[in-house]
């Protein structure tokens, strides 16, 4: 019973997902709900075999899908998953050569509402990335619960980067100070596209833009889009920072330490308008 | 004798659902192990008996809501034929009480209303035309105190409360309110007396039980002396060229169209092994020859994909 001896303060420090390459670590650490999984037949939890056919048929149907009901969020995650790999591997490459992207793959840190202490973050200072994100969890009505599980991703390192990218999502939102309205998810989409080079991301950022009214899509093209993507291709690659340890940080340094610009104009978020 | 031991037998496996599977019987095995012991498959997986039943119930309440799109989607519509080729061959008659086992959604119960209703009509024509004394039904009719043929009844029976829920939804918004109703049982014990039912359907559902061999006596239970037992379940391919595109098929597109329609991948995998699991069509009609049904026979639609076998209690 390894945790067992482990002192608190690393354990709650550390909110490892052990991969199965350690699996008796893995069912020491396994919950409750996931205890019944204990013998799943992929490389992962929720992971599931697929042949290059079938995830040819995948990646035509979530896109469809996608398009036709942007709100099936879980259709995005399939639509990242299946043509995403070259990318995935460009980041895991970059996540590696990076010494604070490395600790997080060997890491593997999770940002969920179990592992985030909610009440030390709101008594952080105004202005501190903790006390901003949380702020625009409030405002916008998010929980870092809703990201969908990694199903067809063939390795399981670059299923934790697909993961770690669907988690630091919410974390852009805060650092570009983008809300969750359409134009915010949209110019969020725009930085990642340029960031990371996932064909999803490209494809929300073509055609996200179908769906904004003419003032917004005005918006888009003459601040908001060059801004994000002079800010996607110059910044610090997002996913090396860890995040988990830096939310005393004031925000304006952070943005300063990735190399980006704040934002042109201030979008409100949909509660406050 | 017999009845009075099959009813204390039933008693106490309502008392103590452990002991049942050592008691029943029609089984006579002597085991000392519980059911939950023994083991079966579920797809190709093997899990435990009772682990099947509730793995299966929590694959149907994941699908029921989009259940009726994904068989659309997955037979690209022909699953509409087969039901038909269902009604035809069963061929109800105005008067008749079905009882739709595992009939979530309620695709049989409602063709049979309305196969039993242009029935009537065409009965009724079929009357006028002829110029008919008037029948017995009609000088009954005219009798002050009713006394009027019994109306054509259909028991939806299914085990998940979801799948039901669907149905009567279907219900409401196609506006069918009378001679259908909604029970909640299992197929392996149904909620109803002997000797009920005129016929007794279960399409696309037998698969899904734990123990054939206890539906299919139950469904002679429940059915009255002369009833007729219609099983529509998909089976063994005939042809080999047919065979293989079918595989391909069912194992690289519909998990595929289930992770993009349903958002379930899993579910729609089970429902593909399971297919495979299923005896095929000449071992089902021995099951059903040992269960006590007479003149079993089966029709094989889209060359064997689908199999409908038809026996009954004499």
């Amino acid at each position: 019973m390894w945790l067992r001896y482990c002192p608190r303060s690393i354990l709650r420090r550390r909110h490892i997902e052990l991969t199965s390459s350690a699996p008796f670590v893995h069912q020491l650490h396994t919950s409750r709900a996931d205890r019944s999984h204990s013998y799943y037949d992929g490389l992962y939890h929720g992971h599931i075999h697929t042949t290059p056919f079938q995830k040819a048929l995948l990646a035509v149907g979530s896109g469809v899908a996608a398009l036709q009901d942007p709100y099936r969020h879980d259709m995005v995650a399939v639509l990242g998953e299946t043509t995403g790999h070259l990318a995935l591997v460009n980041l895991r490459d970059r996540m590696r050569n990076d010494p604070e992207g490395y600790t997080i793959l060997t890491e593997r840190p999770r940002i969920r509402l179990s592992t985030l202490d909610l009440k030390n973050m709101a008594s952080l200072p105004d202005g501190s990335f903790g006390r901003e994100y949380l702020r625009f969890l409030e405002d916008n009505n998010v929980t870092p619960d809703s990201r969908a599980q990694v199903k067809f991703v063939d390795d399981e390192e670059l299923a934790y980067v697909m993961l770690r990218y669907r988690e630091v999502h919410d974390l852009l939102h805060t650092l570009l100070g983008m809300p969750t309205n359409m134009l915010g998810e949209v110019v969020v989409k725009w930085f990642e596209a340029a960031q990371t080079g996932l064909p999803m991301c490209a494809l929300g950022a073509v055609l996200g833009p179908l769906r904004l009214n003419a003032s917004r899509l005005q918006s888009l093209f003459t601040s908001l889009g060059p801004w994000a993507l002079r800010n996607g291709r110059g910044a610090r690659c997002v996913l090396n920072i860890f995040y988990e340890r830096r939310w005393d940080q004031n925000l304006e340094d952070l943005r300063q330490e990735l190399h980006i610009e704040p934002p042109p104009v201030t979008l409100h978020s949909p509660r406050k308008t | 004798m017999a009845a009075s031991v099959r009813t204390f037998v039933r008693s106490l496996s309502r008392k103590n659902a452990g002991f049942s599977a050592v008691l029943r019987l029609s089984d006579c095995r002597w085991f000392s192990g519980k059911a939950e012991e023994r083991s079966t498959h579920f797809g190709f997986e093997t899990v435990s008996e009772t682990e099947k039943a509730s793995k299966v119930y929590k694959v149907f309440e994941n699908v029921a809501q989009k259940y009726d799109v994904m068989n659309d989607a997955m037979s690209l519509g022909i699953h509409r034929l087969w039901k038909d080729a269902l009604l035809h061959v069963m061929h109800p008659q105005p008067g008749a009480r079905l009882l739709d086992v595992a009939g979530g959604t309620g695709d049989i119960a409602f063709r049979f209303l309305e196969y039993v209703r242009s029935q009537q009509e065409r009965q009724q024509r079929r009357a006028v035309l002829l110029g008919q004394t008037p029948s017995w039904q009609d000088v009954s009719d005219r009798y002050p105190d009713g006394g009027g043929a019994p109306e054509s009844a259909v028991v939806v029976c299914d085990i998940n409360k979801e799948m039901l829920k669907v149905g009567r939804q279907r219900a409401d918004s196609r506006g069918v309110t009378t001679g259908l109703s909604w029970v909640v049982g299992d197929a392996e014990e149904l909620p109803f007396n002997d000797d009920q039912f005129d016929l007794y359907t279960i399409a696309f559902g037998i698969r899904n039980v734990t123990h054939i061999d206890q539906a299919l006596k139950e469904a002679l239970r429940v059915l009255k002396p002369g009833g007729r037992f219609l099983c529509l379940e998909f089976s063994k391919v005939t042809n080999p060229v047919l065979e293989r595109l079918y595989d391909v098929y069912s194992f690289q597109v519909i998990p595929v169209l289930g992770e993009v329609i349903a958002g379930d991948w899993k579910s729609y995998q089970y429902l593909v092994e399971s297919i495979r699991k299923f005896p095929d069509q000449e071992e089902f009609k021995g099951l059903m020859e040992d269960s006590g049904f007479f003149c079993v026979q089966y029709f094989n639609l889209t060359g064997g994909v689908v199999a409908l076998h038809s026996g009954f209690k004499l």
